[in-house]
């Protein structure tokens, strides 16, 4: 299915409960590296809480327990001995809302490698330079790096904090509904910056907007009350749904 | 109806005026009562003399203004690390179960009565401090150690509310780059909370300036600029309160002048206090 492109994270029978509710259910699947990966399906379907286990952030929430693996390039992230700064590390986030620190454009650009004990200023500017550069955002912010994040618009404070997510220099970036606080215009830069971004980095985002699944992914997952429906190339799956439940949902009957 | 709608708003206004009438009154008096001390000692006088001695009608405030001064940062010095260190434990590292216990006991300080603080400070500390190190015990150390605990509860609960307000995505955001929960608030808890934290502090400031009877208790009391923490000090309020109940002529006006240089330095600290908090906020 993912057409010569590696499988870069695997979930095996990987179920999530809250407590005693069973959010995802047996949910096996892959992910292909250098891609972007849309998962889709109606509010509460478990999308959030899948992407949140690949870089364990469900981990924070009280009272949640999972079963089966994810696999990161063959390692179970699960497994007891995976050091959580090492997997952030490699897995980048990027929230619903711009998270714009109350700190200068650079701070909030090097507070990622700051947290792997990169102090030196003489270290920090070339990588906050060219994690600036790859969403676009340098030329525009190069002139006033100590002013305050929060100056900037919601959606240059979202390239912003792509551009912190990417400064670790992680493999996999995963989006959560990232465009849902932005206007259409800044919606477009996020999706064509994701689409650029796949080159070097496996993408997997979620999202309530199917147009923007249509759009912006090389492969979608439509998921149903903690199960994946149907998982396919994105142009399949939007052309030609096998699965009934997918063909409600993406001409809106469903959800 | 209308009328009856007028009628609460003019009760209502006069009630808000009243509040900042009384506060205009009690300006009023004590400058009435303290200039013609001023007068007749001579401002530079009074402010800068190191002598006080109203029986001889030598009225220097020096050695109390730097008494205020020194055990209010003495008190700081003790309290604002405890409290804020207080604050963090309880708004980033402690279970729900226990901050629900702790900080109501911590707010349970503020209750005591400033006697009792006074009282526990004559009868521990300043023994121990003879004992330990020297001096009669009586000191700038005790004082600001009494102090520095009184100013706890206001430390703690208004930055413990700073802390609180922080956006939790902030938390997230930095957990989700792999930082440790001490870097989250290291490096963007902290820094969001500053305005809020300098609140904390200037409350607590407050606090500290205007106490009288723990320090009385346990300070001393003698009217000479301390040159060491072991020194016997007084302050403003202490001055006053020692002093008012057998005061007359112009030794009663010298202590409402006291009054009044108090005053001047509590709004000068509040102001310079409000201009940074303000200029750190934008």
């Amino acid at each position: 299915m993912f057409a010569g492109k590696a499988a870069k994270i695997e979930l095996r029978e990987f179920e999530l409960y809250y407590g005693d509710f069973r959010v995802l259910k047996k949910v096996s699947a892959a992910f292909a590296a250098n891609a972007v990966t849309a998962i889709i399906g109606p509010s509460g379907c478990g999308k959030s809480t899948l992407l949140r286990s690949i870089n364990r952030m469900n981990d924070l929430i009280e009272g949640v327990r999972v079963t089966g693996e994810i696999r990161l390039d063959g390692k179970n992230i699960y497994d007891p001995d995976v050091d959580l700064i090492w997997l952030r590390a490699r897995i980048g986030m990027v929230f619903q809302r711009p998270v714009a620190f109350p700190l200068s454009i650079f701070d909030n650009v090097a507070a990622a490698p700051r947290v792997r004990g990169i102090l030196s200023h003489k270290e920090l500017v070339p990588i906050v330079e060219t994690s600036l550069k790859a969403v676009g955002l340098w030329p525009e912010v190069k002139d006033r790096l100590g002013q305050a994040a929060s100056s900037l618009s919601l959606g240059d404070q979202q390239k912003l904090s792509i551009a912190r997510a990417i400064a670790t220099q992680p493999d996999v970036v995963l989006f959560d509904e990232p465009c849902s606080a932005l206007d259409p215009i800044a919606t477009h830069t996020i999706e064509d910056l994701m689409q650029s971004l796949s080159e070097h980095y496996t993408i997997i985002i979620v999202t309530h907007n199917m147009q923007q699944a249509a759009r912006a992914s090389d492969f979608t997952m439509f998921m149903l009350d903690g199960n994946i429906v149907e998982y396919s190339p994105t142009r399949e799956l939007f052309t030609n749904p096998k699965d009934t439940r997918t063909e409600n949902y993406i001409t809106g009957k469903l959800g | 109806m209308r009328n009856k709608e007028k009628l609460v708003e003019i009760l209502l206004t006069l009630i808000g005026l009243s509040s900042v009438t009384v506060l205009g009154l009690i300006i009023l008096f004590i400058f009435k009562e303290g200039l013609p001390a001023f007068a007749q000692v001579g401002l530079w006088q009074f402010v800068t003399g190191t002598r006080w001695s109203p029986g001889k009608n030598l009225l220097g405030i020096l050695p109390m203004i730097a008494g205020s001064f020194v055990v209010t940062a003495g008190a700081l010095v003790v309290g604002l690390p405890l409290g804020l260190g207080c604050a963090i434990y309880l708004s980033e590292f402690a279970t729900a179960k226990t901050a629900a216990i702790l900080k109501p006991t911590i707010e349970l300080l503020a209750g005591i009565p400033s006697v009792v603080f006074g009282f526990i400070g004559l009868t521990l500390m300043v023994p121990f401090i003879r004992n330990f190190f020297g001096g009669p015990g009586f000191s700038v150390l005790a004082s600001a150690l009494v102090l520095g605990i009184m100013i706890l509860p206001t430390m703690v609960s208004v930055s413990y509310d700073a802390l609180r307000a922080v956006p939790p995505v902030y938390r997230e955001g930095m957990l989700a780059l792999g930082s440790t929960d001490w870097q989250a608030v290291k490096m963007v808890v902290l820094p969001a909370a500053r305005p809020g934290i300098l609140a904390a502090a200037i409350l607590a400031m407050g606090r500290a300036i205007g106490e009288t009877m723990a320090v009385i208790m346990v300070a001393g009391n003698s009217t000479i600029i301390p040159t060491s923490f072991l020194d016997p000090v007084r302050t403003l309020t202490s001055n006053i309160a020692l002093e008012m109940g057998y005061a007359t002529g112009l030794h009663r006006q010298a202590l409402f002048a006291t009054g009044v240089v108090l005053f001047v330095i509590i709004s000068i600290l509040n102001l310079t206090a409000r201009v940074v908090v303000r200029g750190k906020t934008r």
